[in-house]
């Protein structure tokens, strides 16, 4: 199993929820995330003292899937996140050891 | 059934013809005495008086949301609190000790002494209103000028210093100073010209913001080693806003009230005069911080239009709606260059700009009637003679003011220390003073964690 921790610009969220769940792909957590990679800040003035913001508001998802569909999703992610340009985002895949299911108590993929 | 009803309802509808006509046999009754011409007169006037002064009360609102608006939300909690506590406290000791100093029986023209608790006699006032109008007008405008200091040293003050500062404000620092220009003091009596207290209430507050300002010290974070000043963001730039809209409506009670007589005919004047310079303070900030800074800046715009407001408040009746605008738009420029000053020179941490909107506009609006007043300004062939009662006005109560906050705090700070400790002011008041948070249950931290 894989966890799949994609962090995308925030506006882009909506079109790849539509695309995973088109391809009927379940599950995700979300979260709020400010970070940068090679994105450059801004600079604001507030009462003509000049900041300049570094964290940027990004997405974080996560998505555990069976090892074969990994690829799909990664795939799904990154076209509908694409822009081109710098500030598009990285994908993190990682192994998962176990899975369980609340409700159930079931184990495994079967968890997904 | 039917004939015992009707019987019961007679005998009551009787009982009633008889104690109505009884009634009407008394003259009194009958006929009470009619309003006359002077009753009304009077009438209307304690009327204005009590709803302009409702309009000044409301401002409070709008210093409190100013004051959260400016600064961050772990403090929330703590601004309202202070704020809050500004008028309540300062209402009580006004009526008690604040308001006999002030317009008291004179002693030697420095302060009132007689009134304590509103007893005795007020007929030396020459009041054609109710004292209790006048009182409740009267306390509105001093914790206006008490709540001032609370923008000044947000984000850092020990509640329990703030109050005690808060109680001798209210009861000495500012009564005296309304004593000596609207209470029959020496300045009243040499023709210094402050129609609603551009010296009298902003200034105070104005001069004590500033020394509290520069005992207490500069937040954490506010200043960098290298002595460079950084921006602290204030976290809801929309509460400011609501603010400014409030105090701006309430300023409409605040010039206006001042005749003290809603059948003045200059109350449509000053209210165009006031609402022409804060018009015109914030068009001009806005124009000055765009050329200055590359973009309008939109919290100075907001204070902008309340240096106008200051500024206007000692002119509004002396001055025309075009000088009005002048010294809006003058105002404008100075609030956004004193606040730099203050900023980056003095390295005063001021969160809100209140000793900038208050102090230095207060006094530069004040000079300003020395120019521009129809009747006796320097511009209007008045010669200088207004000018110079004004400044020697602005003067003295700044040396007043600074002196006794000076002492003050100084008090204060030695004994039970002005200040939180740093660890609180890291963690936010709310926690600290109050052990609750304003914003319970949501994710307000800044970017940089340190903040």
């Amino acid at each position: 199993m894989k966890k799949i921790e994609a962090i995308i610009r925030p506006g882009k969220l909506d079109e790849i929820q539509n695309a995973l769940a088109a391809a009927e792909i379940l599950g995700i957590t979300v979260t709020h995330a400010l970070g940068f990679g090679r994105q450059k800040g801004y600079t604001q003035i507030y009462r003509g003292q000049e900041v300049t913001t570094h964290l940027l508001p990004k997405i974080k998802l996560e998505i555990v899937t069976a090892d074969e569909k990994a690829e799909e999703v990664i795939a799904i992610i990154v076209k509908n996140a694409r822009t081109g340009q710098v500030g598009d985002g990285k994908i993190f895949v990682q192994n998962v050891d176990e899975v369980v299911r609340i409700r159930t108590g079931e184990q495994g993929e079967q968890a997904i | 059934m039917k004939l015992n009803l009707n019987k019961g309802l007679l005998s009551k509808a009787t009982l009633l013809i008889v104690i109505t006509l009884i009634l009407l046999a008394i003259p009194a009754v009958a006929l009470a005495d009619g309003p006359t011409v002077e009753s009304n007169a009077v009438a209307i006037d304690t009327v204005w008086v009590l709803v302009t002064g409702f309009l000044v009360f409301f401002m409070q609102a709008g210093f409190a949301m100013v004051e959260t608006g400016f600064t961050r939300a772990k403090n929330a909690g703590n601004i309202i609190m202070k704020n809050l506590m500004d008028f309540a406290v300062g209402s009580l000791i006004y009526w008690a000790i604040g308001f006999a100093i002030m317009f008291g029986v004179d002693y030697a023209e420095l302060f009132g002494t007689t009134g304590f608790g509103t007893t005795g006699t007020f007929e030396h006032l020459g009041l054609s209103i109710p004292i209790w109008a006048f009182l409740l007008f009267q306390t509105v405008f001093a914790a206006t000028a008490a709540t001032i200091v609370s923008g000044a040293m947000a984000e850092r003050t020990k509640f329990v210093s703030y109050i005690i500062y808060s109680v001798v404000i209210s009861a000495l620092i500012y009564p005296v100073v309304g004593h000596w220009i609207w209470g029959g003091g020496w300045l009243q009596q040499r023709g210094m010209i402050d129609f609603a207290g551009s010296t009298v209430v902003h200034s105070v507050g104005g001069w004590a913001a500033l020394i509290g300002a520069l005992l207490i010290g500069p937040r954490i974070g506010k200043y960098g080693k290298d002595g460079k000043a950084t921006a602290i963001p204030g976290h809801n730039i929309t509460l400011g806003a609501l603010g400014v809209f409030i105090l701006w409506f309430g300023w409409f009670g605040f010039n206006p009230g001042s005749t003290l007589s809603g059948t003045t005919a200059d109350i449509g004047k000053i209210a165009v005069n006031t609402n022409l310079a804060a018009a015109a303070g914030a068009t001009m900030t806005m124009i000055f911080t765009w050329l200055k800074y590359k973009k309008p800046d939109v919290s100075l715009t907001l204070n902008g239009a309340l240096a106008g407001l200051v500024a206007i408040t000692a002119g509004c009746n002396a001055v025309s709606p075009s000088g009005a605008a002048i010294i809006g738009a003058l105002a404008g420029i100075l609030v956004v260059l004193s606040v730099a000053f203050i900023d980056n020179v003095l390295k005063i941490d001021d969160p809100v700009g209140a000793i900038s909107v208050h102090g230095v506009c207060g006094a530069f609006g004040t000079a300003m009637v020395g120019f521009f007043a129809v009747d006796g300004g320097l511009l209007y062939g008045g010669g200088a003679a207004l000018l110079i009662t004004q400044i020697i006005g602005i003067a003295s109560v700044f040396a007043w003011t600074a002196g006794t906050a000076l002492i003050l705090f100084g008090i204060i700070k030695v004994t039970i220390g002005l200040r939180v400790t740093a660890e609180e002011e890291l963690i936010g008041l709310d926690i600290g003073e109050h052990g609750m948070e304003a914003y319970a249950g949501f994710e307000m931290k800044a970017p940089s964690v340190n903040l």
